[in-house]
């Protein structure tokens, strides 16, 4: 096959696209330049968009012997996956960027671009177990727990799945290291990146407010007295318990956590741990990877809600543009806005964002 | 089949300029030495300088020996705007062509933001060469006030010759400092003739090797060094002599003027037919710039509705090396500065490409670009418009 390996700079991407050329394919290696000014989103060798990857991923596409090119998708990254991220906060919900970036970004604005120039699969360091069977080709966990990104990768469509490749589902972190030690690339030691990559500093309040500016609004219990002030609704999640500065004690000393984000009229809500209950998910646009499941009709599996999230035994239904989880257990704090992934055993059946709880 | 179509970046070095660098390359010594051994590394430096000096028709004294084409340029500029506000505080107006070398643009930047320079750009007409008109309008308004003109002696995106004769005409005492490197050896150039004050040669574009530049400065100008040292060219740039690059240099420089005529007859003929078999594959294709005098081997290309890093990625891997322009320091694509400047449309500049020929090139690998230019063009159209 001829294959695209999108190459951050990382160990993980390096090693991908190695075994790719071992396992027989025609590979080419690819940096994706997300940032116009690649130093503007961040500095240090801890993410993606900095001069230092795009040098290291040139390395390391030299040191497996493909040729490399960077593609500007810049334009691509902003519109799809900021710009999202920064309107998601503004209605009060909390977005997964890294989602919406493999969904719009990896597979589908590299993937199209890649099979209209003649590739047949885009390749990524993702931790991933692909599979066919009966029922077609499926995701699956890694072996991994600590590494497993299936969560992330849960926003493919069988057109995408079909497109992409994933060399490192079957190992384990530290041994995709040692190989890239072994292979002589000298990213075997760069550390994992983290957080969100378009925000350097790590402090995810500070950038939105940037953007969004700074507006001061009530925080109010759940009767509607004001015990507080913030200084942009946006800059809060739904489970928060720190940082938020109420002037009011709660009765009885028992810490409050953020239960609603109401964007329109600027306020915040909080209240016990109890009243983030939660045993109903409901998620919009729902996304499966492989075949959908039959409509209607109660399945049993397990939902994830956060990318390292633990998987939560539930019986759930689905319609065609929404899945409803119903969990065993209840779960504390969950923003709308959020990946609802679903899981049978390991393997994923697909995605939808988070619209309402109950 | 690798076909090589980006001699403008950089080409093979000439058997003979290899020969000379290797011979050089083993003499022992430092040409600012006293003794016998720094003394016969001296002679070779200054039989070379004499050689290239006699081709530009300039004085040797006035070849002062750089690292590369960039250094020469920050020379020039850095050092004629120094020394022009050093003598008056309000001699700091710098005016420049638009589409100047990333070597003369960026350094002039660096004076705007850290020097309190001013600068003024020349527009460009559509076709490729410099407003004249707007250039005397600009010396006109700001007479007294200019510390330095560049214009660059041809332009290395689009292969377009510039009237330096005449902007010379037109800056009167006004220092005018010109970037040959894609001219030197290919097209006549005569310094004394031409008049500038400065000039840039390389030795790399011509088959010399790389590390090895020129700043032609004319005598009994002074100008402030950028590298302080131990002053080994005219006490203007410090640095030991390279001396077997040097060697090297003076050899391309002489081979590339032997034959100058014949390659410039042979190299423009092909270019020629790479235009024509272009514009019969693709019949809505441009070509960019057209001037009176040109460069022989480049010939930038508008191709609509495709994205040029895609046309290189296809080309490249089917053996065809060829150019976009500038990539910033991460390598991403930059729309051409110099495109954008002649006034064409961000997405016609962001789907151009330049090939340039150099004297290897042969008549077969211009057909075999032809042959393939069609389906490349076609694949790449077709993932654009898959895309959008």
């Amino acid at each position: 096959m001829k294959v695209i390996a999108a190459m951050s700079g990382g160990v993980d991407s390096a090693v991908a696209a190695a075994r790719a050329v071992d396992a027989g394919h025609e590979v080419i290696g690819v940096h994706l330049a997300l940032s116009s000014n690649p130093q503007k989103y961040r500095s240090g060798a801890r993410g993606c968009c900095t001069i230092e990857d795009s040098h290291d991923a040139r390395r390391a596409a030299d040191m497996i012997g493909i040729p490399f090119y960077i593609w500007d998708m810049a334009e691509e990254f902003h519109a799809g996956v900021v710009e999202n991220f920064i309107e998601e906060y503004a209605s009060g919900r909390t977005p997964n960027p890294c989602l919406r970036c493999n969904e719009k970004i990896k597979f589908e604005a590299v993937l199209d671009r890649a099979s209209a120039l003649g590739y047949d699969a885009v390749a990524t360091g993702h931790y991933a177990i692909m599979r066919e069977s009966e029922i077609g080709r499926t995701m699956h966990r890694a072996v991994d727990p600590l590494k497993d990104q299936s969560y992330v990768l849960a926003v493919l469509n069988p057109k995408q799945l079909a497109g992409a490749m994933f060399p490192l589902g079957d190992t384990k972190k530290e041994d995709v290291r040692k190989e890239a030690k072994a292979r002589g690339l000298y990213v075997a030691n760069k550390p994992d990146s983290h957080d969100i990559c378009f925000i350097p500093s790590g402090n995810n309040a500070g950038w939105l407010r940037d953007r969004l500016g700074s507006e001061v609004g009530p925080i109010v219990d759940e009767a509607g007295n004001q015990v507080g002030e913030h200084q942009g609704a946006y800059t809060y999640t739904i489970g928060q318990r720190r940082g938020l500065g109420l002037s009011v004690p709660a009765a009885g000393g028992v810490p409050r956590y953020v239960l609603k984000i109401e964007p329109k009229s600027n306020t915040v809500v909080v209240g016990t741990k109890d009243a983030l209950a939660v045993s109903t998910i409901i998620g919009e646009s729902p996304i499966w990877c492989g075949v959908a499941p039959v409509t209607n009709t109660e399945h049993r599996g397990f939902a994830q809600i956060r990318a390292h999230g633990a998987p939560l035994a539930c019986t759930y239904r689905t319609t065609v543009d929404s899945i409803t989880a119903v969990l065993d257990e209840p779960l504390f704090g969950l923003a709308t806005g959020q990946g609802l992934v679903i899981y049978d055993g390991d393997r994923v059946v697909g995605s939808a964002t988070v619209s309402a709880t109950e | 089949m690798d076909i090589y179509l980006d001699h403008a970046a950089t080409t093979p070095m000439l058997p003979e300029a290899l020969d000379a660098l290797t011979k050089q390359i083993k003499e022992f010594g430092n040409a600012s030495s006293l003794h016998t051994a720094g003394r016969a590394v001296r002679k070779k430096v200054e039989e070379a300088r004499e050689q290239i000096a006699s081709i530009l028709d300039c004085a040797p004294s006035e070849v002062i020996f750089t690292g590369s084409g960039t250094e020469a340029n920050n020379l020039a500029i850095k050092g004629f705007y120094w020394k022009a506000v050093e003598e008056d505080l309000s001699r700091n107006v710098i005016v420049v062509a638009a589409f100047e070398h990333h070597a003369t643009l960026e350094p002039i930047q660096w004076l705007e933001e850290h020097e309190g320079a001013i600068v003024i750009f020349v527009p460009i007409l559509s076709h490729g060469s410099i407003d004249l008109d707007a250039l005397a309008e600009i010396i006109k308004a700001e007479r007294g006030h200019i510390a330095l003109i560049c214009v660059m002696h041809s332009n290395n995106e689009i292969g377009t010759i510039q009237p330096i004769a005449e902007v010379v005409a037109l800056a009167g005492d006004v220092p005018v400092h010109t970037d040959a490197v894609q001219s030197f050896g290919k097209v006549p150039f005569d310094f004394a003739g031409l008049g500038a004050t400065s000039a840039t040669i390389s030795a790399h574009k011509i088959g010399g090797p790389l590390g090895v530049a020129a700043l032609i400065l004319k005598r009994g100008i002074d100008i402030t060094p950028v590298l302080h040292g131990g002053g080994q060219e005219r006490d203007i740039r410090s640095g030991t002599l390279n001396a077997p690059s040097i060697v090297a240099f003076a050899v391309a420089a002489q081979w590339s003027a032997d034959h100058r005529e014949e390659n410039y007859s042979r190299v423009s003929g092909l270019r020629s037919l790479l235009a024509k078999k272009i514009l019969e594959a693709i019949p809505d294709s441009r070509i960019n710039g057209s001037s009176l005098a040109m460069l022989p081997g480049i010939l930038n290309v508008t191709f609509p509705g495709t994205e040029s890093d895609s046309l290189l990625l296809v080309l490249d891997n089917a053996g065809i090396a060829s150019s976009t322009g500038s990539a910033c320091s991460a390598g991403v694509q930059r729309p051409s500065h110099v495109l954008l400047a002649m006034g064409l449309e961000e997405h016609e500049v962001r789907a151009s490409l330049r090939f340039s020929l150099g004297t290897a090139t042969t008549a077969a690998e211009i057909n075999l670009v032809g042959e393939v230019i069609a389906g490349v063009v076609a694949q790449v159209r077709a993932a654009h418009e898959g895309v959008k």
